[in-house]
């Protein structure tokens, strides 16, 4: 079974109707047990980097995400908010994050070479595999998926980069350290390369 | 760099495609729902319904439609028509709406926008307008008016004034209609759907008028549009979605490619 975590924001239930579709059992709950004993977990989501912290925080939620599911080597994926709550820390709201992943997370600029930038980015930007990774399996280097963000991650050791996208700025979209995988992107939303990532990761062996 | 996205628009009325969808393969083309998975097929970036039920008491039956589309289609889509109040589109949101586009309900009370950015965020908040192109008058930078109710009523609000207000409030893309457009297949009015992109800070989306597939690069490239709705140049399957994208790159536009991979993999 597949945990969904629900911090009681974001579409939940989009990332648990493309698992349907594919087929993997999944749940959407808020308990630590159902956590504990799920075989992978999920922490999908739009929404702030403060509440989402503060939710997670509230349902007693952050040292499982921690121990019982990051350390305990269980297949994690994070998407969008998802993966900026893995870091240490957010410019959003100034959160401290998750801490699983070393580094930050910071906001697009507001120009770049003095051409204003649309904050946030809404769109189909292209997502350039910087290394192998089976979370890419089927999946055409430089493929479109959908993204809604004002920041960005920037882990502290760029060999956690799986991924780039380029909004003005090259920035990493997306992470893997062992069993922890994260996408800015919207896997549940980005049609059948996003399909296609979300099954490779309900299959995944770490 | 972001994709160039295109938008089809299916017309809503008790749960039924409406307007003159004709084709194609073997879509029903009655059913909103065989038509999103088949647009979906084609590589559309997104889709957006408009709800043109007429009456409150089957409303009900669009929020089945949009249950039944999130079933099916991975890519976002929209739902706009009749959206009053948060709640209505909190309804429309959990039934697996990306986004809420709204209308003439947010001209009659703009603080819907700011109540639907602080519920739902931003990127939930498309504010959709129908704009009217009017003689020079104090007031009117944009040269076009906000219109409501299809075109019949005016609001004395000009298009940049109110497209700038809604982006204070806190919409996260802004749909200009041409209702000058509409129906014409002459081409979007690039005039001011350039004047407005080039002014905010949010996604434009052009909308009314697409015939030929030079007026999508047309809004693209001189409209300055990050979107385009598409309805008749699509829907008659004239123009087919594969075949706009593809016009569209080799004239330079990035468009997101697809074809082939969404049918595959499902």
């Amino acid at each position: 079974m597949i945990a969904i975590v629900d911090y009681k924001a974001g579409n939940l239930t989009s990332v648990a109707r493309a698992l349907d579709h594919l087929g993997h059992r999944c749940e959407i709950t808020d308990r630590p047990e159902r956590i504990r004993a799920a075989e992978r977990v999920i922490i999908p989501g739009v929404g702030a980097a403060g509440a989402t912290m503060e939710n997670l925080i509230a349902l007693e939620l952050t040292d499982v995400l921690r121990e019982d599911v990051a350390r305990a080597g269980k297949p994690f994926l994070g998407i969008c908010i998802g993966i900026q709550v893995l870091l240490d820390r957010s410019a959003e709201d100034r959160a401290d994050c998750l801490g699983i992943i070393p580094g930050e997370v910071v906001r697009f600029p507001s120009s770049v070479d003095g051409r204003p930038l649309k904050v946030p980015q809404i769109g189909w930007n292209r997502v350039r595999q910087t290394r192998a990774h089976p979370m890419f399996e089927g999946v055409p280097d430089n493929s479109h998926f959908y993204f809604v963000n004002s920041y960005y991650p920037v882990p502290a050791d760029p060999a956690v980069t799986i991924a780039t996208s380029d909004y003005g700025v090259i920035f990493t979209a997306a992470i893997a350290r062992d069993n922890v995988i994260a996408t800015q992107f919207h896997l549940e939303k980005s049609g059948a390369a996003g399909l296609r990532m979300l099954d490779n990761f309900c299959r995944l062996k770490v | 760099m972001l994709a160039k996205r295109i938008i089809p628009c299916l017309d809503v009325r008790a749960g039924k495609v409406t307007k003159g969808v004709q084709f194609l393969e073997n879509v029903d083309v009655g059913d909103p729902v065989a038509m999103a998975r088949y647009y979906y097929e084609q590589g559309a970036d997104e889709i957006v319904f408009y709800d043109i039920t007429a009456s409150n008491e089957r409303r009900g039956i669009m929020i089945e439609v949009v249950r039944a589309v999130a079933r099916d289609i991975f890519i976002p889509f929209s739902v706009g028509g009749g959206l009053r109040t948060v709640d209505d589109m909190r309804a429309v949101l959990l039934a697996g709406a990306e986004k809420v586009s709204i209308d003439s309900g947010a001209v009659r009370n703009p603080r819907i926008i700011a109540e639907g950015a602080r519920a739902f965020g931003s990127q939930c908040i498309v504010l959709s307008m129908q704009v009217k192109r009017i003689e020079p008058r104090e007031g009117f930078p944009s040269g076009c008016e906000v219109v409501i109710d299809g075109g019949r009523t005016p609001t004395g609000r000009d298009a940049l004034l109110w497209a700038r207000e809604g982006e204070r409030l806190g919409a996260g893309e802004l749909c200009i209609n041409s209702i000058d457009r509409d129906g014409t297949k002459l081409g979007y009015d690039l005039e001011v759907t350039r004047l407005i992109s080039e002014t905010v800070s949010i996604p434009v989306i052009a909308s009314g008028g697409a015939g030929e597939p030079r007026h999508l690069y047309d809004a693209f490239t001189a409209g300055a549009a990050d979107a385009a709705i598409v309805a008749s140049i699509v829907h008659y399957g004239e123009h087919p979605i594969p075949d706009l994208k593809r016009y569209l790159r080799s004239r330079g536009v990035e468009v997101r490619d697809t074809v082939g991979m969404e049918r595959s993999a499902n």
